[in-house]
């Protein structure tokens, strides 16, 4: 078996990009709650950005691997630790069997992710990985990790190329007070002037009634025309719900897929990471933007992770240890690199040899 | 009937507006441009959510972005006319009611001045519209139901209510798809699963669908609920007449 859980920390699930597909029936997508922060952890280990990782809440677990495994922890700051030693975070890592994983506490952020090199065995249900706590699916039988829990790797054994290679700038989660950008709607219509103004002028702070379904705000009143309800409507990840309280509540991943509450904009999906990782009593000051920018920095932001992936896996132009290289690619370990395709360049007693392994010759 | 509006939902979304008010011509306009839309195969859509005013769409913007995506559903509103849209198809609910699954039967005759068999009479002879489906997986938002049987909701909820409960609160009738807490009056049950993680189609009904109440016998109830178990009950669908 993959890791045992000794305990299982506040609140960690398995949950990947979410179950899309039936919201129509009223399921929710659930999911990660920090997407970036998931998909570079898996970037990270060579994973596809949509494998399911752990979602660590606050207060993390603590975890024994039972197998050799390559791992990459990101997102919000808790203070990992292997074996009581600080674990860097944002890069891949080999642990081996017998090694624990710990988390000294939550120094920046309230998520941390952690991506296991193939993924793991977790059966898919409806299409999906993802712990819906509220439907009780998916995960580990759609609940919350505890002790005496353990998890499967789904390609034991397996590493990605180019460890010392992946590593990335950590993302500061630290901020007190943050500039999240929106784009306004589809309510924005059932707010006053002064309303909008109010929403978009003053400074709202995180309550602690914040969950994976949604993160309550306090503030300033928002000003309706005529009250926060309305016939119930569609929800999405990041919604601004205000209901006639006139406080705001951004929509999380476990949201309700309709609702009867106006909404006065919605968090921009590359902004999203910074709600996830805010933690009561922090503060938020919304920023309007247009869709067009919008959805400009989303389409950057996936090219910026293509990038990135290809840059980890692309194979290296040549190896100070060809024999290494020979047998891993070649040799008895055949098939424990992910991608070995690549132009290699050896030199074995004096001479040299190239090793073509790109794509049209993968049959090799 | 007010114009259609292409709203921004997120830079992920839109929300496609019929109207403001819970009608079924509405809904039946709202179902059409969703199979409109899922026969397009315009690139980008992942899924669609239709509610009582709307048709949330959502997208990915680098396959398409929302300038792109409101053509495209503008000519599709276009030409919906020409487009074959089926119709909806009624699915019967077989219900036991009274007793100790509809604990409230009594409680809803005599708020109404009639007779439980009135109650339930009343109940089954009705078409309902499933205008969509949302609160938690699997519950029909259910319009149709005759005032004559109106009730308010119970004072204080009761903790647990068990999954397949057919219930009244004001003027809206409902059947609960999974064990939960509630305050519906609850005058009886059905043994059809609305959700089930475990089937490959996990939720029963769909947005659009009509329901028919039909009243059941213990032993009918049982025979059904064998039948499930055993996989081979037949359920009762029907095209509803133009």
């Amino acid at each position: 078996m993959g890791v045992t859980f000794i305990n299982g920390g506040f609140l960690t699930t398995v949950q990947d990009m979410g179950r899309t597909g039936y919201q129509e029936s009223g399921m929710p997508v659930s999911g990660v709650m920090d997407r970036r922060s998931a998909a570079l952890a898996n970037i990270l280990v060579g994973n596809s950005e949509d494998e399911a990782v752990l979602e660590i809440t606050l207060m993390g677990p603590v975890m024994e691997f039972d197998e050799d495994s390559v791992i990459a922890v990101t997102g919000g700051n808790l203070l990992p630790k292997i074996n009581g030693k600080d674990f860097p975070m944002y890069q891949a890592v080999p642990v081996h069997r017998g090694d624990c994983l710990s988390f000294g506490g939550p120094a920046a952020g309230s998520r941390a992710y952690v991506a296991f090199a193939g993924g793991l065995d977790i059966p898919v249900v409806l299409g999906s990985k993802s712990t819906d706590l509220k439907s009780k699916i998916g995960g580990l039988d759609g609940r919350k990790i505890g002790g005496g829990d353990s998890i499967g790797f789904a390609r034991p054994g397996i590493t990605p190329v180019n460890i010392k290679r992946r590593k990335m700038e950590p993302e500061d989660f630290s901020a007190e007070e943050k500039i999240i950008r929106v784009v306004m709607g589809p309510q924005d219509d059932c707010f006053t002037e002064k309303g909008i103004d109010t929403f978009l002028t003053s400074v709202y702070t995180f309550t602690n009634e914040s969950d994976r379904m949604g993160c309550r705000l306090q503030g300033m009143e928002i000003e309706h025309k005529n009250g926060g309800d309305i016939i119930t409507d569609g929800i999405v990840f990041g919604a601004v719900q205000i209901p006639s309280h006139g406080q705001p509540i951004i929509m999380m991943a476990d949201h309700q897929t309709t609702g009867g509450y106006t909404k006065i904009a919605a968090v921009i999906s590359v902004d999203l990471p910074l709600v996830a990782q805010a933690r009561p009593g922090q503060r938020v000051k919304f920023r309007r933007i247009s869709i067009d920018e919008a959805q400009e920095l989303y389409v950057e932001e996936k090219r910026r992770m293509k990038e990135l992936k290809e840059e980890f896996d692309r194979a290296p132009d040549s190896c100070e240890d060809p024999e290494a290289v020979i047998l891993s690619v070649l040799g008895c370990e055949a098939g424990r690199y992910q991608n070995p395709a690549g132009r290699y360049r050896a030199v074995i007693d004096g001479k040299e040899y190239i090793l073509d392994l790109r794509e049209e010759h993968e049959d090799i | 009937m007010s114009e259609v509006r292409y709203l921004v939902s997120g830079d992920c979304g839109m929300c496609v507006e019929f109207g403001n008010v819970i009608s079924p011509e509405i809904n039946e306009k709202i179902r059409a441009f969703k199979i409109a839309v899922e026969k397009s195969g315009i690139r980008g859509i992942t899924e669609t959510v239709p509610t009582y005013r709307s048709l949330l769409v959502h997208y990915q913007p680098d396959e398409i972005s929302f300038k792109d995506l409101t053509e495209r559903f503008e000519e599709l509103m276009g030409s919906l006319s020409d487009i074959p849209i089926p119709p909806p198809s009624i699915i019967e609910i077989p219900v036991l009611y009274g007793g100790e699954f509809g604990p409230d039967l009594e409680t809803v005759a005599e708020y109404n001045h009639m007779s439980p068999e009135e109650v339930i009479l009343t109940h089954t002879s009705g078409e309902y519209l499933i205008y969509m489906l949302g609160f938690i997986a699997g519950f029909p938002y259910l319009g149709g139901m005759s005032p004559r049987i109106a009730t308010p909701r119970l004072k204080n909820p009761r903790v647990r209510i068990e999954g397949g409960s057919v219930g009244i609160a004001g003027e809206q009738t409902g059947i609960y798809p999974v064990a939960s807490p509630g305050g519906w009056q609850l005058i009886g049950r059905t043994p059809l699963k609305l959700y089930d993680a475990g089937r490959e189609k996990p939720v029963l009904l769909e947005a659009g669908q009509y329901i028919k109440f039909r009243s059941v016998s213990r032993a009918e109830y049982e025979r059904i609920e064998k039948e499930l178990s055993d996989n081979t009950y037949q359920y009762v669908i029907r095209r509803k007449e133009e």
